[in-house]
């Protein structure tokens, strides 16, 4: 079941993840959110880009605590904690955010 | 929390054996590993033409495997001693849930293929054909298995629908039929180390993050070293204690406990994952494969001593069956338990005394402890019977002042399981996730109200990550699930550490 990102078709597994990570655009992540209600903030976009850019460089989502302390050095100390993160993404950093970012689902005993 | 569509099970005072609801859980059927994730382990692709005769086929083989299998699907005699022992049926009141109903889904095909009776008068022994419907059946109701045991300690005979419930998935997975989670997973052990697919730069670079974020904390150096050669002791350890929370609090612990005991450790990046889903799978082949990595990564790095982190089947895979997995181990110490688990070392110093331990830094949390089934059905610690119940209990108390333990036919050899083990923990069987929890969450909550119970400590991965999950779900914060590690993290004081109120005074200067 493809999704429908500015006027192209996207296949997408069965959870909802891209099939290929080289098709995503900006427009995934907002086609994504708006399926589950959710609308994007800048807050958001600093995560997923955020995630985007560790998965470059390691072709992995970042852990938890990679995430956690990376959010906390560029938004504040505050914001530094799964706390915040869930907030963001009530279904889990690890999985929604991933998603909206194009990256593939993390496995495992997670 | 996401969109769910099911009915939450509410939490009562005294547990109840629910009336029974045909159906309700026929619809969960997880998804089907592609093509490509089968191959990669050996098994068919997908369901052929002669799908049937394959599956027979791959029945007398392992009949023929494993002694014990037959013994189980001839012995049962219906006594209905294991029916309201599954978590799976307590909370989703499906009869097909009960532990001998489950196994009959396996039982009345083997009856009619390889019994005299079951060929040539099906009817009166209940054996049927295997038809679309049983596999379909066998599909859905062997991935509502937790392989947790419990029915096993219940029954006269002794079953074990585990070694069912595993069969089952080895037929279906050499028929073409196996499903996505476990197969992708194991996969990913083997092409890249681990569970996660976490490659050794990422795990070098998280491990790096670690050191700093302890030296940060306690101004002491403690080293989380990846592939050290000569190292004494090597730590095989879930990838989720790498990656998720609260997993990684107690990879912190176990790296503060190596460091005060004066002992050299390492990660491998071979061997990063305890993990052996090739048990889930009942595939003997998978998980002799998965367990010679941690063999060869124990002879590359020279280490004399093999440790264990916190994860419930590894720990079964290593305690049981490792020797003729891998072994034999006799390059390792042979005074030191081969391999050793993470507990029965930390046990070990906090008798010797070599950490020096703070309790009250643990004083804002009443803690309870939740048996991970594998560790206490199928395993021991140390070397006196038992040890798999008290020694983690020993150390939790030793760096806690607050312990309850949860209802007594809820723990130790008769503890629920977290509903989401045996290879179950995917989001698409949420619903049986959730439902399987209720009998552990319906504990937990008493000892909440009796106790003021604020937390709840684990020592398996998928334990952690399935309470994180489905704990809000009954209205109880994710964060209430902790490492024990993470505990014995708390209370440690390092040798040279500066503590909280020596940096305030520093800054008074």
């Amino acid at each position: 079941m493809p999704i429908e990102v500015d006027g192209k078709s996207l296949e997408v597994d069965e959870e909802g993840y891209l099939a290929n990570l080289n098709d995503w655009v900006p427009g995934v992540a907002e086609v994504m959110s708006k399926e589950d209600d959710l609308e994007l903030t800048d807050e958001h976009w600093d995560i997923i880009n955020f995630l985007r850019e560790y998965y470059e460089e390691y072709q992995i989502a970042p852990a938890v605590r990679v995430l956690t302390k990376a959010v906390g050095k560029r938004m504040g100390k505050d914001k530094g904690n799964s706390k915040y993160l869930y907030g963001l993404f009530p279904y889990g950093p690890g999985k929604q955010a991933c998603r909206y970012a194009g990256l593939p689902k993390p496995t495992g005993c997670v | 929390m996401a969109k769910y569509d099911f009915e939450i099970p509410k939490l009562k005072e005294y547990p109840e054996v629910p009336e029974l609801v045909d159906g309700t859980m026929d619809h969960m059927e997880t998804f089907r590993a592609k093509p490509e994730f089968q191959e990669a382990l050996g098994f068919k692709g997908e369901l052929g033409e002669n799908w049937k005769e394959d599956a027979i086929e791959a029945m007398g083989d392992l009949l023929g495997k494993y002694r014990s299998l037959q013994v189980y699907l001839d012995s049962c005699v219906k006594c209905g001693a294991c029916t309201d022992k599954c978590h799976y049926y307590l909370g989703t009141k499906d009869p097909k849930n009960m532990p001998v109903a489950r196994q009959d889904l396996l039982r009345k095909v083997y009856r009619r293929y390889f019994t005299f009776a079951g060929k040539f008068f099906p009817k009166l022994v209940g054996a049927t054909d295997l038809t679309e419907e049983i596999l379909d059946d066998w599909y859905n109701y062997y991935h509502q298995c937790s392989q947790c045991r419990r029915c096993s300690v219940f029954c006269p005979y002794g079953i074990d629908t585990a070694e069912i419930s595993m069969a089952a998935r080895e037929i279906m997975d050499r028929i073409g039929l196996g499903d996505k989670y476990s197969n992708e997973i194991i996969g990913k052990v083997f092409k890249i180390g681990n569970n996660l697919g976490l490659p050794e730069p990422a795990l070098a670079d998280t491990l790096e993050g670690l050191e700093e974020d302890v030296l940060d904390e306690t101004g002491v150096e403690v080293k989380y070293p990846l592939d050290m050669k000569g190292a004494e002791i090597l730590l095989v350890t879930p990838s989720a204690d790498f990656f998720a929370e609260p997993h990684v609090d107690g990879l912190i612990g176990y790296g503060k406990v190596f460091h005060e005991a004066g002992v050299t450790w390492t990660l491998s990046s071979k061997a990063s994952e305890a993990a052996n889903f090739g048990m889930f799978i009942g595939s003997y082949e998978n998980m002799r494969k998965i367990s010679l990595r941690i063999r060869e990564a124990a002879i590359e790095l020279g280490v004399k001593r093999i440790v264990f982190g916190e994860c419930g089947h590894a720990w079964r895979v290593a305690y049981s069956f490792l020797n003729t997995l891998a072994g034999p181990f006799d390059f390792l110490d042979p005074n030191y338990p081969v391999p050793q688990h993470i507990l029965e070392f930390t046990y070990g110093e906090l008798q010797k005394g070599t950490l020096n331990i703070d309790k009250s830094e643990n004083d804002h949390m009443v803690l309870t402890y939740h048996d991970s089934c594998n560790v206490a059905r199928a395993t021991r610690m140390g070397d006196k019977p038992g040890g798999q119940f008290e020694i983690p209990r020993a150390v939790i108390k030793a760096v806690c002042n607050n312990f309850v333990d949860m209802a007594p036919e809820t723990i130790r050899g008769t503890t629920f399981c977290c509903g989401g083990g045996g290879g179950l923990l995917t989001d698409d069987l949420m619903e049986v996730r959730v439902k399987g929890a209720m009998p552990r969450m319906e504990a937990l909550k008493n000892v909440i109200e009796e106790h003021g119970v604020t937390n709840m400590a684990a020592i398996c991965a998928i334990c952690k990550s399935q309470f994180t999950k489905v704990l809000p779900f009954y209205g109880m914060d994710m964060d209430m699930i902790v490492s024990v590690h993470q505990l014995v993290s708390n209370a440690i004081i390092l040798t040279g550490q500066v503590s909280e109120d020596d940096e305030d005074g520093a800054d008074e200067d």
